[in-house]
């Protein structure tokens, strides 16, 4: 009997976004300047909220932790962390989640009439052609990558 | 109108929204520490794989279909039914989730709308953004909408998963379609003795006289039969099946501090614990809800619920209450003016067949306690006996931290990261 550890694929690791402890922290809106006396005391008022920020529709929301360097160029490295919302439509040049042949992958699509394509930024990998041969969903648009330094 | 979302196959297709290669794949659930089967797709019913089947049993059988078997993950299973219901609430301000993975929600008004263009809108955006597949039965009463919930299912290519009753000779045709043991709300011993009265499907009990409904099946089949006539007499609520217990009230004056939310929590988780108690059952998820009043278009709306994983069956009012609040942290806002707050028991197990986890189990000594305050409750009058929800000491406090198993254990993963 084979019991696998969940949401655990090759190239990608999924995550649930967690809203229990929303992390204001204060923006000033008011620049920084050494030596002078600080007016910024007076614009602490408003605040960031990451979670807004990064996070649209947290009902479709998710992450997922990215292995692999295929999209190197786009800025998406070994490590980083996805933050993918599904409820987004697949549009030409949008960089997507897609399960294709019982695999997930991230790649930017390219849709064409017959045809798309998983588009790589690294010139090591080539395009992918998915066809209606291939069992092929767009499981999410890729909204934000984070990185962790 | 009242429509009913059902999730196909919930446990099933909340494994395959994350895992693609089980796409077309037998996959089942085993109940908690991998005793038997609770939840099959639609390729293992296929195999023959019956519900409550003993994994060792089975385990061959397993191999030689490639079968993909799962312990459950109800923190997975608790996450994507709020998401499934938070999308939900955007259609109608009137909603029951009536179980884990099943809600009906009430159309009153929408007269001047193309309620089939909603639902094929809910059952697309539920389906796309959460990636699990919904079926929708809309119909003129509850009972209609189960029946029509279940073409949609069975029909999904010629439905696109939305069904409407909203024609007689589709009420009638549908009615005849059901057999009368797939009716909603009649059981096993019910069903036999209908259908020794040449009872076969749902229309043939329509036919039947109201005094002889009420005299055999009690008020509660006659109501049923005024349903599937197509007369609403049931209209939504907490839900009293046997899936889930729940206690949930609307004030009589909004309430905006957490603290006073926060002993209304404990009072109905309280109510919860007892009447889980009472029917002898555990159970394993706890949800908690808040909601201001829809009516004041005036005042800022809220509403949230959230599903937290219990780390083991209990029926403890203490121990309930420590994940009441946590949900209740969790989904609290300033600045609204609640109006109602619940709390709902799921993944009821009966006493007898609790599954013991290997690290944590409930608190051997909540149940003579338990039992001592229940005793005095019914015979010194209904909370005699109380819980101060301010006294739950350091202890408690500390084991918060490893609650949100799915977030905190993966962070931690994130920051330590190879490069």
């Amino acid at each position: 009997m084979k019991l696998r550890s969940l949401h655990h694929t090759s190239k990608l690791e999924f995550y649930f976004p967690d809203y229990s402890t929303a992390l204001q922290l204060p923006y000033i809106d008011a620049g920084i300047s050494a030596g002078f006396p600080s007016p910024a005391d007076d614009f602490i008022e408003l605040s960031i909220d990451l979670n807004k920020a990064l996070i649209k529709n947290k009902d479709t929301t998710f992450f997922a932790k990215v292995k692999g360097h295929s999209m190197k160029n786009a800025g998406i490295n070994d490590g980083d962390l996805l933050v993918i919302d599904r409820s987004l439509e697949p549009q030409n040049n949008k960089i997507a989640v897609c399960q294709i042949d019982g695999e997930f992958t991230v790649k930017r699509i390219k849709i064409e009439k017959e045809v798309v394509w998983l588009i790589a930024e690294n010139e090591n990998y080539q395009p992918i052609k998915v066809t209606s041969e291939n069992d092929f969903i767009i499981w999410g648009i890729v909204i934000n990558a984070i990185k962790f330094f | 109108m009242f429509a009913l979302v059902d999730c196909n196959n919930f446990y099933a297709s909340c494994q395959r929204a994350f895992e693609p290669h089980l796409r077309n794949k037998p996959v089942v659930i085993l109940s908690n520490n991998d005793g038997c089967v609770i939840a099959r797709s639609n390729e293992a019913k296929a195999l023959g794989i019956p519900m409550g089947a003993p994994a060792f049993e089975y385990k061959q059988l397993f191999e030689a279909n490639q079968v993909f078997v799962y312990s459950s993950n109800y923190a997975l299973y608790g996450d994507m039914s709020s998401r499934v219901m938070n999308i939900l609430t955007r259609y109608s301000p009137e909603i029951e989730v009536y179980s884990i993975d099943e809600a009906f929600l009430k159309f009153k008004g929408f007269d001047l709308f193309d309620l089939q263009q909603i639902g094929l809108d809910m059952q697309r955006t539920v389906t796309k953004g959460t990636g699990i597949p919904v079926s929708i039965g809309f119909a003129p009463t509850k009972a209609l909408a189960k029946v029509a919930n279940k073409i949609a299912k069975k029909y999904p290519e010629r439905t696109q998963s939305v069904y409407f009753i909203d024609q007689e000779e589709k009420r009638i045709k549908a009615l005849k379609w059901t057999k009368i043991a797939d009716v909603w709300g009649i059981g096993r011993k019910h069903a036999k003795r209908l259908q020794a009265k040449n009872v076969f499907n749902a229309y043939q009990f329509t036919l039947l006289s109201d005094e002889w409904v009420r005299k055999e099946l009690s008020v509660v089949g006659l109501r049923l039969k005024h349903e599937l006539e197509g007369k609403p007499t049931l209209d939504l609520e907490g839900p009293k099946s046997k899936k889930t217990i729940a206690t949930t009230r609307s004030f009589e004056k909004a309430m905006t501090k957490q603290e006073d939310l926060s002993e209304r929590v404990t009072t109905f988780t309280a109510s919860c614990s007892e009447k889980l108690r009472k029917q002898n059952s555990h159970c394993n998820m706890i949800m908690v809800f808040v909601q201001t009043n829809y009516f004041r278009k005036d005042q800022p709306q809220y509403s949230r619920s959230i599903i937290i994983n219990t780390d083991f069956p209990t029926n403890s009012t203490i121990e309930l209450n420590h994940y009441a609040q946590i949900g209740l942290k969790a989904i609290f806002r300033e600045g609204y003016h609640y109006k109602k707050a619940g709390v709902v028991v799921m993944g009821l197990t009966p006493n007898h067949e609790t599954q013991l986890s290997l690290f944590n189990s409930s608190n051997p000594k909540h149940q003579p306690l338990m039992g001592v305050i229940d005793k005095m409750n019914s015979s010194y009058g209904t909370n005699k006996v109380k819980f101060a929800n301010q006294s739950l000491g350091r202890q408690w406090k500390m084991k918060q931290e490893n609650l949100s198993k799915c977030y905190t254990t993966r962070i931690d993963e994130i920051i330590n990261i190879k490069l």
